[in-house]
């Protein structure tokens, strides 16, 4: 069975080089069909492993050494145990989804982009696959660079606008920086430890010193803080919206970003011995949760609500994964996989309908003519808000049940956060399906529900969204009844035999439990009511308002802080020291040799009397040369 | 007599022989002096020759050393005549072309 493990990425990568090399002369049928085939393909094969480890334990598959210099050896390994199996069923699935919910969404794209978009999406499913599949770190890493840049390519996928460049080489940037963390992390691990495979670097990891792990945990972490956008690497996920939006959906919400929270957890027994990177975890993760609320909470543009949305799940992840509820963490990603990807398909069915009108001010009364996209979006809010019994509520619930066991204010912002989620999810609900249509009437006459291409994935993605929370029932309703533990359980033990489990007063947790249910359905009430009667009005937003439409400001500040100040030395490089430093100096030579030959020259003025005596002067210096040769050797050898 | 006196004298013969070359315009002194200096140098290798061999007999009766140099001045009247005989065809094609033996005239082969 171990040679059907290198068929999950085989598919996407076949997908992409005859979609990318055909381009030009595939139809466009044929073109959708391969994309989502393949994908599917992998789907297929990725529930045969998983039924797999299910049954009988790990897969780890070696290939062949992908480097081997003196005694480093790191081979092309791939490695399908119980975590990896979960993500690719997360991957090939929604991936399959969004492939099939693109061919209708992109069939405005004459077939050679057409194509060329289902080849970025193909080799994104490829590098995803290969990232989570890798059997260490490095492999990991060749997955994590290629993840980054089919996101560069597919942000920057309109490529003739120019903010949409800017947006793309902004995320590509900002990943990079976040990379040179996760390799400056792998060769400590390959200094201290010589090894990167995992099982070889968890088994050794007793030999590293408690300041090593540490390094080498913050280090991988910040490579985390760059692929899942977290504070102060966040700002290239709202601009990635300048993709089309099935792509946010599959790389900026669903799977890419999630590939901090897979790391993390993947090298969980690293992070559990280094308490200090954790706590650093939980607190980033706590505070881009609120940060990035706050700022949805007064955006008008609904795939920017989305995104802040977004920022903000992940950083519950990492809080999740912070406090060490890994179990929840994985949890939250496979829920949040779901709703999220549900919602950006929802937004983008919104703006297939509206031509384009990103506005939600602009929107308003869609529930009557978008009537799937409708009810499959309020489930969607439902779910990421947290209602039970949604998929979000038992998600989350596990992690802000693990953070208030660690520290109760961890637990109350993170409360906070949630409440903010409810109420900008139902703000863009109420904004978008509620009330009166507020958009042109042209608009008005063209709106339509979408293909079925569309609605299809839309009710799959949200049946999954309301029923995928009952595989991790808290085991206060029930014993044994979370299933996700226990299948994990498997990749956690090493971090959980370390941590003693203090077990939670049920009647507190379900009076909790109870509480924030409430609340949220209180905060759901209040914004369906404020924002279903919206009228749209000129006033400009003041005071608090303003900073929050404006996103803190953060982009002002990096501009100010970072861009700015680099941009004008770079500037001053190639203006001041080029110009008159590098090019000077070799224009000098150039003219130096000019000017010297044009003076030498004139020493060839015909005249024989002159050779002669020139002749003759020479002459005599050899002799003279000759006569005294020790004395200028010494001479020569004082001077070098 | 001692070998320097010879020396001093192929010096002085041979300096005159530079400066005049250096110096005089006209074809024939130049041809002149430069036999000046060649007859420096013949005068030079016929004294070392002479002394050479002179210190060789002192020790073998029979012995041929030294002589060479005294061959090499034939070789280079030899020379020297051959080289008379086309530099002085040359200054008097000059001549005619020309009616001077100054040799600035052949500046202008430059051009």
């Amino acid at each position: 069975m171990n040679n059907l493990v290198y068929l999950v990425p085989l598919f996407p990568l076949i997908g992409f080089l005859i979609n990318g090399l055909g381009r030009k002369s595939l139809a466009k049928q044929a073109i959708g069909v391969i994309g989502s085939m393949s994908i599917l393909a992998s789907f297929v094969v990725s529930i045969i492993l998983f039924l797999q480890v299910k049954s009988s334990g790990a897969i780890v598959a070696n290939y062949f050494n992908f480097i081997d210099v003196a005694s480093l050896k790191i081979p092309f390994a791939f490695q399908i145990d119980q975590l990896s199996s979960l993500f690719l069923l997360i991957i090939t699935g929604i991936g399959f989804l969004i492939h099939l919910y693109s061919t209708a969404y992109m069939t405005d794209e004459e077939a050679p982009h057409y194509a060329r978009y289902f080849a970025y999406l193909n080799l994104f499913v490829f590098s995803m696959l290969l990232l989570v599949m890798g059997g260490n770190y490095v492999i990991m890493f060749i997955g994590w660079e290629g993840v980054g840049l089919c996101s560069y390519l597919l942000i920057g996928f309109w490529f003739k606008n120019d903010a949409y460049n800017y947006a793309a080489k902004k995320a590509f940037i900002m990943n990079r920086i976040g990379d040179l963390g996760f390799l400056l992390a792998v060769f400590w691990m390959i200094n201290k430890l010589g090894t990167v495979t995992y099982g070889e670097v968890f088994a050794n990891v007793g030999k590293l010193s408690h300041q090593d792990i540490t390094i080498i945990t913050a280090l991988l972490f910040v490579g985390a803080m760059g692929k899942s956008a977290q504070l102060p690497l966040y700002t290239w996920l709202p601009d990635a919206m300048a993709g089309p939006t099935p792509v946010s959906a599959l790389i900026h919400a669903a799977t890419m970003v999630t590939a901090g929270i897979y790391m993390v957890s993947r090298s969980n027994i690293l992070y559990t011995m280094a308490p200090a990177t954790q706590g650093f975890i939980a607190i980033i993760g706590l505070a881009t949760a609120l940060f990035a609320a706050t700022i949805a909470l007064k955006q008008n543009d609904i795939k920017k609500v989305l995104a802040y949305s977004t920022v903000s799940q992940l950083g519950y992840m990492f809080l999740g994964l912070g406090v060490g509820a890994y179990t929840g963490a994985v949890f939250h990603v496979m829920t949040h996989a779901f709703f999220k990807a549900l919602l950006f398909l929802g937004a983008g069915s919104v703006i297939h309908a509206m031509h384009h009108e990103q506005d939600i001010r602009k929107m308003g009364g869609l529930k009557k003519y978008l009537p799937i996209t409708n009810i499959t979006f309020l489930l969607g809010c439902l779910a990421i808000a947290g209602v039970p019994p949604f998929s979000g509520f038992f998600s989350k619930d596990e992690i802000l049940a693990a953070a208030y066991e660690k520290n109760p204010i961890l637990y109350f912002l993170g409360v906070a956060g949630a409440l903010m989620t409810t109420f900008y999810m139902f703000r863009l609900y109420a904004m978008t399906f509620l009330g009166k249509f507020r958009g042109t009437h042209e608009q008005e006459h063209h709106l339509h529900e979408s293909p079925s291409a569309m609605t299809i994935p839309l009710i799959v993605l949200a049946i999954l969204a309301v029923v995928g929370g009952f595989i991790g029932i808290p085991e206060v309703f029930a014993k044994d009844s979370h299933w996700l533990e226990r299948f994990l359980e498997p990749v956690f033990v090493g971090s959980n035999a370390l941590v003693e489990h203090k077990e939670a007063n049920h009647a507190t947790e379900l009076m909790m439990m109870g509480v924030v249910t409430g609340l949220v359905l209180v905060t759901i009430a209040f914004a369906w009511n404020k924002f279903s009667k919206y009228e749209e009005t000129n006033t400009e937003e003041s005071g608090l308002g303003k900073v929050l439409e404006n996103k803190w400001y953060i982009d002002e500040l990096y501009d100010a802080v970072i861009v700015n100040p680099l941009n004008a030395f770079a500037g001053f490089l190639k203006n001041i020291i080029e110009k008159s430093g590098i090019d000077g100096v070799v224009n000098g030579v150039g003219n130096l040799v000019n000017y010297s030959s044009r003076q030498l020259r004139l020493i060839q003025n015909g005249q024989v009397g002159a050779y002669i005596l020139m002749m003759v002067l020479s002459v005599l210096g050899v002799l003279l040369l000759w006569i005294n040769d020790t004395y200028i050797i010494t001479f020569l050898h004082k001077l070098f | 007599m001692p070998i320097q006196y010879y020396i001093y004298l192929a010096l002085s013969l041979f300096s005159i022989g530079v400066v005049g070359v250096l110096t005089r315009r006209n074809a024939i002194i130049i041809f002149m002096c430069i036999e000046l200096m060649l007859n420096a140098t013949n005068l030079l290798l016929v004294a070392f020759s002479k002394m050479h061999h002179a210190i060789a007999l002192a020790s073998n009766a029979a012995t041929q050393v030294g002589i060479e140099g005294q061959l090499f001045v034939f070789f280079i009247m030899v020379v020297a005549a051959a080289e008379v005989s086309v530099g002085l065809a040359i200054i008097v094609m000059m001549y005619r072309n020309t009616h001077s033996v100054d040799i600035n005239f052949l500046n202008r082969l430059k051009n």
